[in-house]
């Protein structure tokens, strides 16, 4: 399988031309990084395990065993308020998206992990931090739907700050929209495990985060629905360290697990295994394995 | 100060003017008639200049306002009604209010947010902000709409859910999540109608529905004006701007075909007519409720699928 073109530009990128640019300090423990060294450690600080937030594709390519077939990319948001603060909201839009190399807060498709074929969205906090617009809430829709027809299990990965404001009222309702296509798809006996990721909260953490048939959260996410501001600006006064931690989540019940992100792909993997009950096969689905590189299947694979 | 009370008192001086001298000219024998045609002409003018056209941030002021009916109201406006407490696992969560209901004779599941109307009242309610828990009796009394073939009305009126530490400590995503997720599913008619504030998420987890109903100067926002004004620039005072670029009155929702049905407003609000208003509201769910209920369980949960569907897809 031939490496896809965006991964192949992602990884020229990983070693800046710029020295200076080679490093990062460590948000944490304050300890300088050579950048490169930090990618390969899966974007964790190799002297605290601070885990920095990952670009989606850098995500995409730590997880899946060969290639990544995107859906939805073609998507494109508008200007359905005509929005302008400061800028104009596509200037906003056109700057994230130089910024990010993303055409949106979500990356949508079809891969294979250890194995079995998934269908696997990653969010991204580097596009206007994550929010679900339309885009974001159709993009997640059409992967519930695909995964559906497909019979695949379903993998989402989730960094928002909630419901995208620019968007307005359309952005609320694809929390009602994804609702239904997550519903649909779980009726229909399909497996979903969603994976919250630093920062997970507002529309998204109230919608398909939480909707999972089981919930992952990696280590020390800050996970919540009220953000952390507007909480203490209501109470006045200051929040505990730990609040909104998926440690303080699990503590609670809310969460199944915490998760290391070393040991992440290896729990995925695992868990993909006791769902292989809820893959039937479809039509089309020969194809689909063959395009994201995975083995054919025999019947017993599937038993 | 509410805006829209402070833009009343001019008018409801005159109102006490022109009663006053309706009461005088009952007692005394002079003709007062054109005295208090011209007032009344007066306050007409005045009433149409203020009310006829109203800006976004004077409908959220309304949408506010110390005298409009409640959820509340609209409960105690039902044939009967029968509520039932509590989430089974924590509290009854106060700001909502729900439990088997007579509207115009059909039984129906009603559930309404309030926010209570004097101060005590209020912070009974917790000024209409729902907890976890208030989710959790949602998802309880759908649960049980759904295994009696009961439809489910909503009143919609909230600034947001609860953003205490207790909410979060108690998953109030989780909580919101699964209410629109019971939704999703029912196999039972579902009409929501805005009757005041429709702020963010948690307004949404009582309106994932068939039909959406919204009186003509309540709002729908993402957000809170306020809270959109504090994300986007880290500045809650800048919420009449917000309230400008949301898209937020039933116009632009209806627009937007996020909003099915309009109800009208008497000119000055629904606090000028809360009994006509409340019985208006009635009989518009009434009649959603008549043309849904003929319609077969899968084809209504299709529908359902379908109207949310198209909300920010690509144009075909």
């Amino acid at each position: 399988m031939p490496m896809p073109e965006w991964l192949r530009l992602r990884r020229a990128e990983a070693v800046p031309a710029d020295q200076a640019a080679q490093w990062t300090k460590c948000p944490k423990c304050g300890s300088m990084i050579y950048r490169p060294d930090l990618a390969a450690n899966a974007w964790v600080c190799p002297n605290c395990s601070h885990h920095f937030r990952m670009h989606a594709f850098d995500r995409i390519s730590m997880l899946v065993d060969s290639d990544f077939v995107e859906i939805g990319g073609e998507l494109l948001p508008g200007d359905p308020l005509g929005w302008t603060d400061k800028v104009p909201y596509p200037q906003k839009l056109q700057r994230d998206r130089e910024k990010s190399k993303l055409t949106e807060g979500v990356v949508c498709g079809f891969a294979s992990i250890g194995g079995t074929p998934v269908a696997l969205g990653v969010m991204d906090f580097n596009f206007r931090g994550g929010t679900m617009g339309t885009v974001v809430g159709e993009r997640i829709t059409q992967l519930f739907e695909s995964a559906r027809e497909r019979h695949l299990p379903c993998i989402v990965f989730t960094a928002s700050g909630g419901a995208r404001m620019e968007e307005g009222m359309l952005a609320l309702m694809q929390m009602a929209k994804t609702t239904l296509a997550v519903r649909r798809f779980h009726d229909d006996g399909g497996y979903y495990v969603s994976v919250l990721t630093d920062p997970t909260t507002g529309g998204v953490s109230a919608s398909f985060a939480f909707q999972a048939d089981v919930i992952l959260a990696e280590a020390r996410a800050a996970i919540g629905f009220a953000g952390r501001r507007v909480i203490e600006q209501t109470i006045r006064q200051k929040l505990p360290e730990n609040f909104q931690t998926a440690e303080f989540l699990l503590e609670k019940g809310a969460i199944d697990m915490v998760v290391e992100r070393s040991e992440l792909k290896g729990k995925l993997m695992r868990l993909l295994d006791y769902g292989i009950g809820a893959q039937r096969p479809a039509n089309g689905r020969a194809a689909l394995l063959r395009a994201i590189g995975a083995p054919p299947e025999s019947a017993e694979s599937r038993a | 100060m509410n805006a829209i009370v402070e833009r009343e008192k001019g008018l409801i001086e005159l109102e006490q003017r022109i009663a006053a001298l309706k009461t005088h000219a009952a007692q005394q024998p002079v003709d007062m008639t054109a005295e208090i045609r011209a007032l009344e002409t007066k306050y007409a003018e005045i009433q149409r200049e203020v009310f006829g056209t109203m800006t976004p941030w004077q409908r959220v002021n309304m949408a506010r306002h110390p005298k409009r009916p409640l959820g509340s109201d609209y409960i105690a406006a039902l044939d009967q009604f029968d509520e039932l407490h509590g989430d089974r696992h924590f509290r009854d969560d106060r700001a909502i209010v729900g439990g088997f209901a007579k509207l115009r004779g059909r039984r129906v599941i009603a559930i309404a947010q309030d926010k209570g109307r004097d101060t005590k009242e209020k912070v009974l309610r917790n000024f209409g902000m729902p907890s976890p828990e208030g989710y959790r009796k949602v998802i309880r009394l759908v649960q049980l709409a759904d295994h009696l073939g009961l439809p489910v009305v909503t009143f919609v009126d909230t600034s947001g859910a609860d953003p205490g530490i207790g909410s979060e400590e108690r998953a109030q995503a989780e909580a919101i999540a699964q209410s629109l997720y019971e939704l999703a599913d029912a196999s039972v008619p579902i009409v929501a109608t805005v009757i005041g504030e429709g702020g963010s998420g948690g307004a949404l987890a009582l309106a994932l529905a068939d039909r959406v109903l919204m009186l003509e100067h309540a709002v729908y926002s993402v957000a809170s004006p306020e809270g959109a004004a504090a994300i986007l620039w880290g500045d809650a005072g800048r919420a009449e701007e917000a309230a400008t670029r949301l898209k937020l009155t039933s116009d632009d929702l209806l627009q937007f075909g996020i909003v099915d049905e309009v109800i009208p407003e008497p000119l000055g609000g629904a606090h000028r007519d809360p009994v006509g208003v409340v019985a208006s509201v009635l009989a518009a769910v009434d009649n959603a409720l008549s043309a849904l209920t003929v319609v077969a369980p899968e084809e209504l949960r299709d529908r359902r699928y379908r109207k949310f569907r198209r909300i920010g897809a690509p144009a075909t």
